[in-house]
């Protein structure tokens, strides 16, 4: 909330051109994804139009714009998880590492691999807490018993869950309350250690106090991830990430640092949006 | 606008509510009866002779149904043993391969038509394929009729289950980097288990009262099921006979039989009803 504060009071005090180098500098990283020129299809319907955008490494990018605006539809891209729809086109090109991503050569695998997800619904397997991570791990690594135990209490104790859940290991998953099932998902995801995150509005079917411990964990996993994150949530999206971009009707209006596009916006609509005109 | 007064939509409303709780309890008197019914003249005819002799010839006060109960089980457990993979197959086909493709479409078009094709005309189908052709009635005819009377229910329930089954887990496996055969043998089939099993066990119940299909198939026999290449002795053709017959034995043996194949019915629908309440939870 603090940071909300901090932002409001910047608003009012233009920072000097000075400050905001500054503020970029410290931003600045390598770019993990470049994005260039990116549209999207539902059968006929286009609904992405020339996206252009770049993710930094080890930084939270933030999604936001009102609903239905292509956000979800944008960062399921990434990992090319729409294929799974038949109907369902992209063209364009997504750059990681210099390779087009949606190129047919790439190994879609071994791209999901590097590239997790978390969806909106926490998705525990039907399995037991112990399996759900060990199951991931299982699908990339030949690991002994021992080691794929270690793995999998490595990966819940960097999802902040161990605590909760190591007395449960072999209780099924969809025992824990829904914060911690999405915490788990988490700790599932990076158990096979991912470069990138992708969470698709992560926060939105759990409750505050829930809430407030995935944005810490966004935190903490912001030191080894890149993160991209969509939310419909304002505050969220000042509070934990590093760079904004802002989506209206299949385009992308305005992106750069938070600090930004939230106390300084470039864009009419941007403005609009983020003081709470429409959407 | 005239407003009836609140006496006239009180009287309404009990009328309606007696007329739909008779309309229940008349459902549940017939039930009631059937039960009650044969309770009372089967029960009069269990016997360990009843589970553990052949049938008598007529006028012979004793023997039982033991051919026809092994021959019922041999029957139904072939039956299910060549529809419930194909039908599973099929099923997964339609909701996780398939899905609005023309194959897809016209198979669960043809598994819909097939659940509600009256299942004498099974009978006569596999009479005109198999029996004629290979010269004689058999159990294995009688089995492959009961399989394409349970094939449809179990491929159009395991694609309803399946289907149940929310596609943010599917999405979820596939975004961890699993191949797509993976996630649904290990991920999607886990989650459905129990539904399926519901529906397996639903068919099961289905065929286990099937007598027009055997009458031309698998026929029946006086003796021990010892192959299921001859005509093979069964609960349901056995009952016809016996029902038919002039003889108060032979009918008793029959209400015997009725009873028998009545408490199995209800074992597996209360079975399929606790595997699917426990799944729920």
């Amino acid at each position: 909330m603090s940071r909300v504060i901090a932002l409001s009071r910047l608003a009012k005090q233009e920072p000097s051109q000075q400050m905001r180098r500054s503020i970029d500098k410290e931003l600045e990283t390598e770019v993990r994804f470049s994005v260039r020129n990116l549209d999207f299809f539902y059968g006929g319907r286009q609904v992405l139009f020339a996206n252009n955008l770049d993710i930094h490494s080890k930084r939270v990018t933030a999604i936001i714009g009102p609903s239905g605006c292509g956000k979800s539809t944008h960062i399921r891209i990434y990992n090319r998880i729409f294929e799974l729809y038949r109907e369902q086109k992209a063209t364009g090109e997504v750059l990681l590492d210099d390779v087009n991503i949606l190129s047919p050569a790439v190994d879609i695998l071994e791209l999901r691999r590097k590239i997790g997800m978390i969806f909106q619904k926490p998705t525990p397997f039907p399995m037991t807490v112990f399996d759900n991570v060990a199951w991931g791990l299982r699908l990339h690594y030949k690991l002994s018993q021992r080691d794929l135990a270690e793995r999998v209490e490595q990966a819940l104790a960097a999802a902040a869950i161990l605590d909760e859940v190591k007395d449960k290991l072999g209780e099924p998953a969809t025992s824990l309350s829904g914060g911690q099932q999405q915490r788990l998902c988490i700790a599932r995801a990076i158990a096979i250690q991912p470069e990138v995150l992708l969470m698709d509005e992560p926060t939105s079917a759990i409750d505050p106090r829930a809430t407030d411990k995935i944005e810490e964990l966004v935190e903490s996993l912001k030191q080894r991830l890149t993160i991209v994150i969509v939310t419909h949530n304002m505050q969220q999206a000042a509070r934990i990430s590093d760079f904004t971009a802002f989506f209206y009707e299949g385009r992308i209006i305005e992106a750069g640092p938070t600090n930004q596009v939230f106390t300084n916006p470039k864009n009419r609509q941007t403005q609009g949006y983020i003081t709470g005109c429409f959407g | 606008m005239i407003h009836r007064s609140s006496k006239q939509r009180n009287f309404l409303n009990l009328v309606t509510q007696v007329v739909a709780a008779f309309g229940a309890l008349l459902g549940i008197f017939f039930l009631g009866w059937i039960v009650f019914e044969v309770l009372k003249r089967g029960g009069a005819a269990l016997s360990w002779s009843f589970f553990t002799q052949l049938p008598p010839p007529p006028g012979v006060e004793s023997g039982g149904v033991a051919n026809a109960i092994v021959g019922t089980l041999g029957i139904t457990g072939l039956a299910t043993v060549m529809s419930v993979p194909l039908g599973i197959l099929a099923g997964t086909y339609l909701s996780e391969l398939g899905r609005e493709t023309a194959l897809a479409t016209c198979a669960r078009f043809a598994a819909n038509s097939l659940v509600g094709i009256p299942s004498i005309i099974v009978g006569l189908f596999v009479y005109a394929s198999l029996v004629a052709p290979m010269g004689g009635f058999s159990g294995y005819a009688g089995a492959v009729s009961l399989a394409i009377i349970m094939l449809p229910v179990v491929a159009t329930t395991a694609e309803s289950m399946l289907n149940l089954v929310p596609n943010e887990l599917r999405e979820s496996a596939i975004a961890l980097g699993a191949p797509r055969w993976k996630v649904t043998l290990q991920i999607v089939f886990r989650a459905a288990k129990a539904g399926i099993l519901t529906g397996i066990i639903l068919s099961v119940a289905r065929v286990s009262g099937e007598t027009a299909p055997l009458l031309f198939t698998a026929l029946n026999s006086p003796y021990w099921p010892n192959t299921f290449t001859m005509p093979t002795a069964n609960l349901t053709v056995t009952i016809f006979n016996f029902a038919m017959s002039p003889y108060e034995h032979w009918q008793q043996i029959a209400w015997g039989a009725s009873l028998l194949i009545m408490a199995a019915v209800l074992a597996l629908t209360v079975t399929a009803r606790v595997v699917f309440r426990e799944s729920r939870r």
